[in-house]
């Protein structure tokens, strides 16, 4: 019912689908900066959407099995190992007690995310199995994972037939399914992204010349960028007045102005107020591929309406249930 | 009430336009708003944040459309049940929240040199004694305004105008559990180890934030707060 964490990686966490519900006592979301992937991810291994995974920033995750689980990953470009077969992002591998799963460097994007038949069964504290990284709660003691730490993992759901008919799916040589989820799903990570925004709530505090900046030139990704937020580099955005803006709601994909005039996109560690402008926020559909850009990295933006967010999430939710009913139909 | 769009998973609603005028009235509209909000139990709506003055509501947005059927865009149907719920106060209402007000938490500080690392800069801005810092600062009632910044960070409001000192221009990179400190015209206390750029005054040995316990914080939106100064080995003793 376990892992073993041989190497930990650069920063290795427990996340599941984030934390709700203790906005109010300034409780953050946490969980996988791309959430998405974490479902797809679990669909494949046949666990509830929900179930906690990894979420491996850039790479140098090795991990022991004691015992068979399916596994399946999701997220940037890694080249991952087990033994000496290559896994590639969306697809399913059967492991077996002893077999050594191992993250190498990344080639596009920074993190990935990692389902393990089962899920990995931490305590539930407030909601959610999440480590919140900055209050130092949930996921293992509240901490990234550290060479040597002990991965438990729950029960699978309908275990054994499960496991059963992903084996004999497989080619037996290698225990890797020929089949995936599609190319987007599992690799969201791109060179040069374009995100698409939505006007923040302070577009009208900023003048013309500044929002053609925003629009119109390539911001790049500075390395003081963590979970909580993406620095950006780039044209100086200036707000036209000065007032004090009273500190209101910020959300996961908020771009907020400091007075610098350097950018700064929230993710999921993002505390849960704030008192600067905000001039746009990535639309959630998006949100998997902010969680991809790593220092260095340039990035552009995009304008689109509330509706057309709301119906490009309609839309990928629809395509997930096809998903969920195409999987379960395999398994069947 | 202005309702405006936070991205498409949340909108803020904007209760008041100012705090500072008033900040009693508005904070106890802030949170009658945010009790009928939660109350209403809103299909789709996931959470509430209230801070100062507004009230932010997340939510899935594939949930509102299925309760909705798509006759409306999900925000406008949202906002349209929103309005619906948040009806005006009563004055039976009015007398209730006045009931409310009762519920006072003493927080006992050691306002010693050795927590209080930012007194003599305090002193040097407001022209006080490091004693008359600690005699006003602990003789008022204050108002939890708002909780953030990290989990169950209290920002207070009430803090006497004469005390109002400018953050530090250099934020510290680590601030010990419990630190008290003073941001601008805000008092407030970090519940857990933290960067941040408030003047440190003193530390209560309380513990603001515990993940185990529902809720998690000591104290919540709206609660009145005491401070008491004590000794360090009130401090010691109290920390068992």
């Amino acid at each position: 019912m376990t892992a073993i964490v041989q190497r930990a990686g650069f920063l290795t966490s427990v996340q599941d689908l984030g934390r709700t519900g203790f906005r109010q006592f300034g409780v953050s979301t946490s969980g996988a900066l791309d959430s998405f992937a974490l479902r797809v991810a679990n669909l494949l291994v046949g666990n509830d959407e929900g179930a906690a995974g990894l979420e491996i920033t850039l790479g140098g995750l090795q991990l022991r099995f004691e015992d068979e689980r399916i596994v399946a990953w999701c997220g940037g470009e890694f080249d991952v190992q087990i033994g000496s077969r290559a896994l590639p992002a969306g697809h399913v591998a059967h492991l077996q007690a002893g077999d050594e799963l191992k993250f190498g460097r990344v080639q596009i994007g920074c993190r990935c995310w990692l389902a393990i038949s089962g899920g990995i069964d931490v305590p539930v504290v407030l909601g959610s199995r999440s480590t919140d990284l900055r209050a130092n709660f949930g996921g293992i003691e509240g901490r990234a994972l550290r060479d040597g730490d002990v991965v438990l993992f729950g029960a699978p759901r309908g275990s054994s037939a499960f496991a059963k008919a992903t084996a004999d799916k497989s080619p037996p040589a290698t225990g890797i399914s020929s089949w995936t989820a599609s190319h987007d799903w599992a690799s969201p990570a791109r060179r040069h992204p374009s995100l698409r925004f939505i006007r923040g709530v302070d577009w009208n505090r900023f003048d013309d010349v500044t929002i053609q900046r925003f629009t119109n030139h390539e911001f790049s990704v500075s390395p003081d960028s963590d979970r909580m937020g993406v620095r950006l580099d780039g044209p100086e955005l200036k707000r036209e007045d000065e007032t004090d803006l009273i500190s209101e709601a910020v959300a996961p994909g908020t771009i907020q102005v400091p007075p610098s005039g350097k950018p700064i996109l929230l993710l999921g560690d993002c505390q849960t107020i704030g008192g600067y402008p905000k001039i746009a926020h990535v639309i959630t559909v998006d949100l998997g591929i902010t969680a991809q850009l790593r220092a260095g990295d340039g990035v552009r933006f995009s304008e689109v309406s509330l509706q057309d967010a709301h119906r490009l999430l309609i839309e990928r939710e629809r395509d997930l249930e096809r998903f969920r009913i195409g999987l379960s139909l395999q398994r069947a | 009430m202005e309702i405006v769009p936070l991205g498409d998973s949340a909108l803020i609603l904007r209760v008041r336009e100012q705090f500072e005028d008033a900040p009693e009235e508005t904070l106890d509209e802030v949170l009658r708003v945010f009790r009928l909000l939660q109350h209403a139990n809103i299909t789709g709506v996931i959470e509430l944040a209230p801070a100062y003055t507004s009230v932010a509501v997340f939510f899935n947005p594939i949930a509102v459309i299925k309760s909705a059927g798509a006759a409306n865009g999900v925000f406008e149907e949202l906002a349209k049940r929103i309005r619906s719920v948040i009806i005006p106060a009563s004055r039976r209402h009015r007398r209730r929240t006045a009931a409310r007000r009762q519920r006072l938490t003493e927080i006992p500080v050691c306002y010693d040199a050795e927590f209080g690392l930012d007194l003599d800069r305090v002193a040097e801005h407001t022209k006080l004694s490091e004693r008359e810092i600690i005699d006003l600062h602990s003789t008022r009632e204050y108002r939890v305004a708002c909780i953030g910044f990290v989990p169950g960070f209290t920002f207070l409001a009430g803090l006497p105008k004469n005390l109002t000192t400018p953050r530090r221009d250099v934020p510290r990179k680590e601030i010990p559990a419990g630190s008290v400190g003073i941001g601008g015209a805000q008092t407030g206390i970090y519940p857990l180890r933290s960067p941040g750029g408030w003047n440190l005054i003193g530390r209560t040995p309380l513990k603001l934030f515990d993940a185990t316990k529902e809720p998690p914080t000591l104290l919540c939106p709206g609660d009145r707060v005491r401070f008491r100064a004590i000794t360090r080995e009130e401090f010691e003793s109290l920390k068992q």
